[in-house]
């Protein structure tokens, strides 16, 4: 028998697969398709102070081996995630759930972890993951996180907002992503994510326009999967915190390799929304591509 | 929401650049007229989202237009292929409301949605059909053996009224017909024309089918998204068809 058991800041998690932000809600629509706690545990949407659509449509643009979008953090508000979000997760998922927030300031990210935090929800709260780095928001997300000082700066506003976990979800669109890393871990994030979308773009040869309304787009899918693989290889060997590795996961042999580069755990994104049971299936196929590759338990050494 | 593998059993042009396919397999996932089937194809990431012409016991048909790649392909996908794909997606049309005098009005490749609807109404609909010219043309015949009424428009005139579908509608209007509910899909300008002239000016409430680039088609990726006057909506999940009073237009 293989354990899939890994431990993520000091909480075990019966695998290693994590549903990434943006790619699965907040969860209970995919309880529609099956049962949910099946999984490590999974980020929820995005979610900021104040309710938000978004960017204008189109927002989404094909590419060979994965996608652009620029959906730009669309979500109902913190507020309205405690009153009906999390309440209806409540009823179908009954594992600590990874809590994703984006902000405009410091200032919000801190608000929407101490809303969160005090709410009557929290307890179904395992850790903060912090997205510094959207691409698709002007003003706020992704210019956090290409700057050491301003990434700093957020994990210093947000270090002691809780006494959960903070997870620092790092951009790729950086010359050097181990500085970033190095600079949250500095400041006392507990581990960081990686890697956000790749900034791209497409036009449309019939209208000579760029394809997404917002121009530019972040890039996922299995296209990005050497490029997501090489960076957690480095944030790993440069960070002590735990490094949870994303970016075109597909498979659990991604899983593995993910693993095999040093990450901790594995979020899966766009390929949830090719295939609604991409990851549960990822979960049942790991035990015996663990076997199959002679790995009994994680770490790989 | 089902996915399900499903067989090709025809895959037939009916004009220049519309072909039919129709899918034999589990046809349970499908509860309403509007609905819409995501179809993953080979070398292609994001699957091909294509309303339901039609779904009965032996499975699915569809009308695609080609468009790009990924429908060019599709054109050339042989009987007895096996394709993955989720259907049931969407809210689809509420015939509830048709009333005595439904009036259909479809444009282009938004016309096949309105066949399973004239299909399942109990009332003899009213279908106006736009065009572009006369090559364009098709299942004409196929809503008239339904026992609907159908007027053709053609924006060149080559057959039928010369115009849009709102220029077919202005001429019933203006022979006294009336209409208790209507059901439209078809490209966004001309949706706008319609719910224009049908129900703001022709005081007609309506359900229309919208279009738009889908990440996942199933509510998960908030890529479709639009503004309503009940809040934001995904055009696939708590669409396609919405409801005249909901738009901000």
């Amino acid at each position: 028998m293989v354990d899939t058991k890994v431990d993520l800041c000091g909480i075990t998690i019966d695998n290693p697969v994590i549903p990434a932000s943006g790619t699965f809600g907040y969860g209970y629509e995919f309880a529609e398709l099956y049962d949910i706690n099946c999984l490590g545990t999974f980020s929820f949407k995005g979610t900021t102070l104040e309710p938000r659509f978004g960017n204008e449509t189109p927002r989404i643009a094909e590419c060979p081996a994965g996608m652009l979008n620029s959906v730009g953090l669309q979500n109902p508000g913190v507020d309205d995630v405690i009153r009906e979000e999390l309440p209806t997760l409540e009823r179908v998922f009954h594992k600590p759930v990874m809590a994703n927030v984006s902000g405009f300031s410091t200032d919000e990210y801190a608000e929407v972890i101490r809303r969160l935090d005090r709410s009557r929800m929290a307890d179904m709260i395992g850790w903060y993951e912090v997205n510094i780095s959207c691409p698709n928001v002007h003003g706020g997300g992704m210019s956090f996180g290409t700057d050491p000082k301003m990434a700093a700066s957020v994990v210093k506003a947000v270090r002691w907002t809780t006494d959960k976990p903070i997870i620092i979800k790092l951009s790729p669109n950086v010359t050097d992503i181990t500085e970033i890393a190095i600079a949250c871990e500095t400041e006392g994030a507990d581990a960081v994510s990686l890697i956000n979308t790749l900034m791209g773009m497409r036009f449309d040869l019939r209208t000579r326009k760029p394809i997404l309304a917002n121009v530019t787009g972040g890039l996922s899918g299995p296209a990005v999967f050497p490029v997501a693989l090489r960076m957690v290889y480095q944030t790993a060997k440069a960070v002590r915190i735990p490094v949870i590795g994303m970016g075109g996961v597909s498979s659990a042999e991604d899983v593995l390799e993910m693993m095999m580069a040093g990450a901790a755990a594995v979020e899966v994104g766009a390929a949830n929304l090719v295939d609604p049971y991409a990851s549960q299936k990822i979960v049942r196929d790991l035990p015996e591509t663990m076997k199959k590759f002679g790995i009994e338990a994680f770490p790989v050494v | 929401m089902k996915q399900g593998i499903y067989t090709i059993r025809e895959n037939r042009q009916l004009t220049p650049t519309t072909w039919r396919m129709k899918l034999e397999g589990d046809v349970s996932g499908i509860r309403a007229p509007g609905q819409f089937i995501n179809i993953k194809l080979d070398g292609h990431f994001l699957r091909r989202p294509i309303s339901i012409c039609d779904a009965d016991r032996d499975g699915i048909t569809i009308i695609y237009k080609v468009l790009g790649h990924g429908t060019e392909e599709m054109t050339h996908l042989a009987e007895g292929k096996n394709l993955d794909v989720l259907t049931g997606l969407g809210n689809g049309y509420d015939l509830d409301d048709a009333g005595e005098r439904p009036l259909l009005i479809g444009g282009g490749v938004g016309i096949p949605p309105l066949y399973l609807a004239a299909r399942c109404m109990k009332s003899r609909p009213t279908v106006i059909l736009g065009f572009n010219n006369s090559d364009e043309i098709y299942y004409v015949d196929e809503f008239e053996k339904l026992g609907a009424r159908v007027v053709v428009a053609t924006a060149d005139g080559s057959c039928g009224v010369r115009g849009f579908v709102t220029d077919a509608f202005r001429e019933l209007s203006e022979a006294g017909e009336t209409f208790t509910h209507f059901y439209t899909c078809g490209p966004e300008p001309m949706l706008r024309a319609v719910y224009d002239r049908v129900y703001i000016k022709g005081g007609i409430s309506g359900q229309m089918s919208f279009e738009e680039r889908m990440g996942c088609g199933f509510g998960a990726c908030m890529g479709c998204s639009m503004k309503t006057a009940n809040g934001n909506k995904r055009v696939c999940k708590d669409g396609p068809v919405f409801r005249t009073e909901e738009l901000l237009w």
